[in-house]
This record gives C-alpha cells, sequence and structure tokens, in this order.
C-alpha cells in the first residue's frame, strides 16, 4: 500500500505543470470522469505527467499503465491502489 | 504548362518589428532591430549582439496547452503561420485538410528548450527531462505544430541548409503545389539565443564580434568583419493562383517565378563558387533575363572573401548594374528565418515601389554595386532574392508582380 495518497488537486496540479491548461477547459469543474482527450490532455501528456508524479511522490507508474488510464478516476485508482 | 505559384498571405517576427507593416514601416525607415543580447548575460562571449525580436509575449498570442511543448522559435513560427493565414483570409479548417501542406526551414531546431532539458538531465537525472524534448528541439517541429494547430494534412516536410533553407523551402512548397496541392504554409522562423545556441553559432566562425550596433555588421564595407546574428523570420501563404482567385483571396502580393539552387566546390579545388550559377538557373526557371531584374536582395555575409564572391556572381549576371540592397543590415542574420523575411521585404518593394535601404554601409567601390542605403523609390517589377548557407549552399529565387 502506498503511503501517499493523491488527490485529484495534486493531479490538477500536475496535469497543468505538465502540459498546460487552456480557458477552454474547466479543469476545476467535475472532470473525474472526463476523459483526457476531451480535457485537450494526449498521450504526451499522460506520459509527462505520469513522470512528475514517479518524481514528485516517489510512486513508480508503469507508462502502459497511466496511458491505459482514460480519466482522471481511472488514473487516480491505478495511483493510489483503489 | 506549369500553374502559377502565388503569395497571398505573410506573416513576420522581425527584430526590428512584430508584424508585417511594423517590419515593414521600420525597414523602409532605416530602423535597426540589433542591440545587446539581452535574452542572457552575453558578457563572457566574443559576440555580445543581437536582432531580437521584442515585445513577444507568447501567452498573448498561443493556447496555454501549447506552451510546455513549444520552444520559443516554435512560438514565434505558430504566430506568424496565424497572421500568415489572417492575411490570406484563410481561417484554419476551412481548407480541405489534404489539399494543404506545411514546408518550413530550420537550421537549428529548438535548442533553448533543448540546452534546459540538457541541463536537468546533467544536473538531476533523465526523469527530469521532458517528454516534449523528444519533439521541441527538432528541426522539423515548427513545421508539425503548424500543421496540427491548422489541421493541414498535406505534404509537409522541413528544408536544412543553413540560411538557404528559406528560400529552398519555398521553392519546395511551389513544388508541391504544381504537384497538385492547393496550398502550403512556408517560410522560415530561427531562434538560438540562448549560451548553447550562442556557442554553437560562434563555432561558425563568421560572428562579429563588434559592439558598436552600427559598426557591427556591415556587408560590402570595407570595414566588414562578420554578422549579427539574429532571431525571427517570416511565413508565407503560397496558393496556386487560379485557385487563390476562385477562392477571393484578398491579396496576391506576387508570383514565386523563379528557383535556382547550386552546391559550392570544395574549399581548395579551385573551381568556381556557384551563386553565379543559382541565380542563372532562376532567371531561366522564371523565363526571364537579367534586364528584368529591377533589384537584387543580396546574402550580405559580411565577410570580405564572400563578399566579394556575391558581388562578382551579381557583376557578371548584371553587368550594366541593378539596385542591390541588404535590409538584413537592420535585423542581423536569422539563418532560415532570414531569407523569407527578405522575400516579404521583396514582394512589399513590389507592391509599394520603394527599395528599402541597406544601413549603416559604406560600399567599397571595389564591389562596384549600386547599393541602395537610403531608402529609393522605384518602380519595381521583378526582385531577386539570394541567400547562402554554411559549407556550400547557393539558392536564388525570382519574385514578379502578379499578371
Amino acid at each position: 500500500m502506498p503511503t501517499t495518497v493523491i488527490t485529484l488537486d495534486d493531479l490538477k496540479r500536475i496535469l497543468r505543470e505538465a502540459a498546460g491548461a487552456d480557458d477552454s477547459v474547466d479543469l476545476d469543474g467535475d472532470i473525474l470522469d472526463t476523459e483526457f482527450v476531451d480535457l485537450g490532455y494526449d498521450s504526451l501528456a499522460l506520459l509527462e505527467t505520469a513522470v512528475r508524479i514517479t518524481r514528485e511522490f516517489g510512486i513508480a507508474l508503469d507508462d502502459d499503465v497511466a496511458l491505459g488510464a482514460q480519466t482522471p478516476r481511472q488514473l487516480l485508482d491505478v495511483i493510489n491502489g483503489g | 504548362m506549369t500553374t502559377p505559384v502565388v503569395v497571398t498571405g505573410m506573416g513576420v517576427t522581425a527584430p526590428n518589428g512584430l508584424g508585417t507593416a511594423e517590419y515593414w514601416a521600420a525597414t523602409v525607415a532605416g530602423r535597426s532591430g540589433i542591440g545587446p543580447v539581452t535574452r542572457f548575460d552575453a558578457a563572457g562571449y566574443p559576440a555580445t549582439l543581437a536582432g531580437e525580436v521584442r515585445g513577444f509575449e507568447a501567452r498573448e498570442h498561443l493556447p496555454g496547452r501549447l506552451l510546455p511543448q513549444t520552444d520559443h522559435m516554435t512560438r514565434m513560427a505558430l504566430v506568424a503561420a496565424d497572421w500568415a493565414l489572417a492575411d490570406a483570409g484563410i481561417t484554419p479548417g476551412t481548407l480541405p485538410e489534404f489539399a494543404t501542406g506545411v514546408v518550413t526551414a530550420s537550421s537549428a531546431g529548438g535548442f533553448e528548450f533543448g540546452q534546459r532539458e540538457l541541463q536537468n538531465l546533467w544536473s538531476k537525472g533523465g526523469e527530469h527531462v521532458s517528454a516534449y524534448q523528444s519533439f521541441a528541439w527538432f528541426y522539423a517541429v515548427n513545421t508539425g505544430q503548424i500543421s496540427i494547430r491548422n489541421g493541414l494534412r498535406g505534404p509537409s516536410g522541413v528544408l536544412v541548409t543553413d540560411q538557404a533553407g528559406g528560400l529552398d523551402a519555398v521553392a519546395q512548397a511551389r513544388r508541391q503545389i504544381r504537384k497538385g496541392t492547393t496550398a502550403m504554409v512556408s517560410g522560415g522562423v530561427d531562434s538560438s539565443l540562448c549560451p548553447w545556441g550562442w556557442v554553437a553559432q560562434q563555432a561558425g566562425g563568421r560572428l562579429s564580434e563588434g559592439d558598436d550596433p552600427d559598426r557591427a555588421y556591415l556587408p560590402f564595407d570595407r570595414r566588414a568583419g562578420g554578422y549579427v546574428a539574429g532571431e525571427g523570420g517570416a511565413i508565407l501563404i503560397l496558393e496556386d493562383a487560379e485557385a487563390a482567385h476562385a477562392r477571393g483571396a484578398a491579396h496576391c502580393y506576387g508570383e514565386i517565378a523563379g528557383y535556382g539552387a547550386t552546391f559550392d566546390p570544395r574549399p581548395g579545388s579551385g573551381r568556381p563558387p556557384q551563386l553565379r550559377r543559382a541565380i542563372e538557373l532562376a532567371l531561366a526557371d522564371a523565363g526571364l533575363t537579367p534586364d528584368d531584374v529591377d533589384v537584387v536582395f543580396a546574402d550580405a555575409a559580411a565577410d570580405p572573401d564572400r563578399d566579394a564572391a556575391e558581388a562578382a556572381a551579381i557583376a557578371a549576371v548584371f553587368p550594366h548594374g541593378v539596385p542591390v540592397t541588404a535590409p538584413k543590415t537592420m535585423t542581423g542574420r536569422l539563418y532560415s528565418g532570414g531569407a523569407p523575411l527578405d522575400l516579404v521585404a521583396a514582394l512589399l518593394c513590389l507592391r509599394d515601389g520603394v527599395i528599402p535601404p541597406t544601413i549603416n554601409v559604406d560600399a567599397d567601390p571595389l564591389y562596384g554595386l549600386d547599393l541602395v542605403t537610403t531608402a529609393r523609390a522605384a518602380r519595381v517589377r521583378t526582385a531577386l532574392v539570394l541567400a547562402r548557407g554554411h559549407h556550400g549552399f547557393n539558392s536564388a529565387v525570382v519574385v514578379r508582380a502578379a499578371p
């Protein structure tokens, strides 16, 4: 069990740092089940996000696992072992 | 019969003007954008002057999503492409996606981005290198990002021939149109004003070490001692003339009428340089004679040997004389962005009947050039733009007023 739980707020901050954000997408809305592609994040953005999570929280994330997540909820579930 | 290819839109990011109108007003007035390097501390390097694009704030022009993945030069290229498309009256997404392509020139790639990531690699480790480094540094990145941003999926590519690349890219774009593509986004925008890029430029051995902005870059002058490097360039929209007419294009700045490219023999071979031949090829391609050319935009290396070679080539093709100018004395040499910017100046010269000046230069009479040193009113129907790249690339493009 990982000792650190990554919250949606953590994830949103890291997404912004990794791949930026546009006015056209409201990341502060209810995005848990919105697909990353609809949030404007492509596979490279997710790859960069996964590397940053590993760096910051020390949680090793396999690239394929990170890229397999379609939504923030799925990614957080994978990270937090949910 | 090959279809005429015309320029219908232009976007400029130049050291002496952001946007085509600002650039052209400054250029005709002889206002320079050369000054001390401000992007980083250049005090410890032999060259300390540059043509920096001032007042460019990427986030004022581009979505936040693009910023983490783009180098400074790509941001300027994307904005120049936006401006060029708008100038052409083209709304992205309205052209058939496979009937529009992108060919740009590049000479360095995203050096500043690359330097930052290399520093991260060596100081912090590989996991600190951005995933976007995979393409943000790359020569083809401006072509790719322009293509993605505007949904342009026609024939695309990148040309890497140093300063000559700006003309080679436009020629390749013309070729694609002649093969059936309706419109092409072309030109070039370069920048490598970071310590790594600066060191790479010094290594070329041709940078001016002068510290007076008005005396550092003096092509065809007895005081010539190298060039000042700059950043920026121009993006052009090229179209099949009939297609442009059919869609009611707002502008037709002129036709890309002729192109020639040659490569110099190896140093010490005893064989002559090939710029003259590039000019002759371009004129033949345009179906014109030297008498038809009203002005020459020179490559203007500001190196005594290379100035002599260029002056000799011009004198050989134009024994009766022809006005010659080098507005890049106001911007520095922009590598792949330099020749597209000269094409913009040449096309506006056709439009406005004024030849922009070569500033600060007291031309050496030995060269026998009719160097235009103050803006000159002239009826200009045809202009020749020359560009040479490191290690022997020579290119020439003829533009003429649209019929």
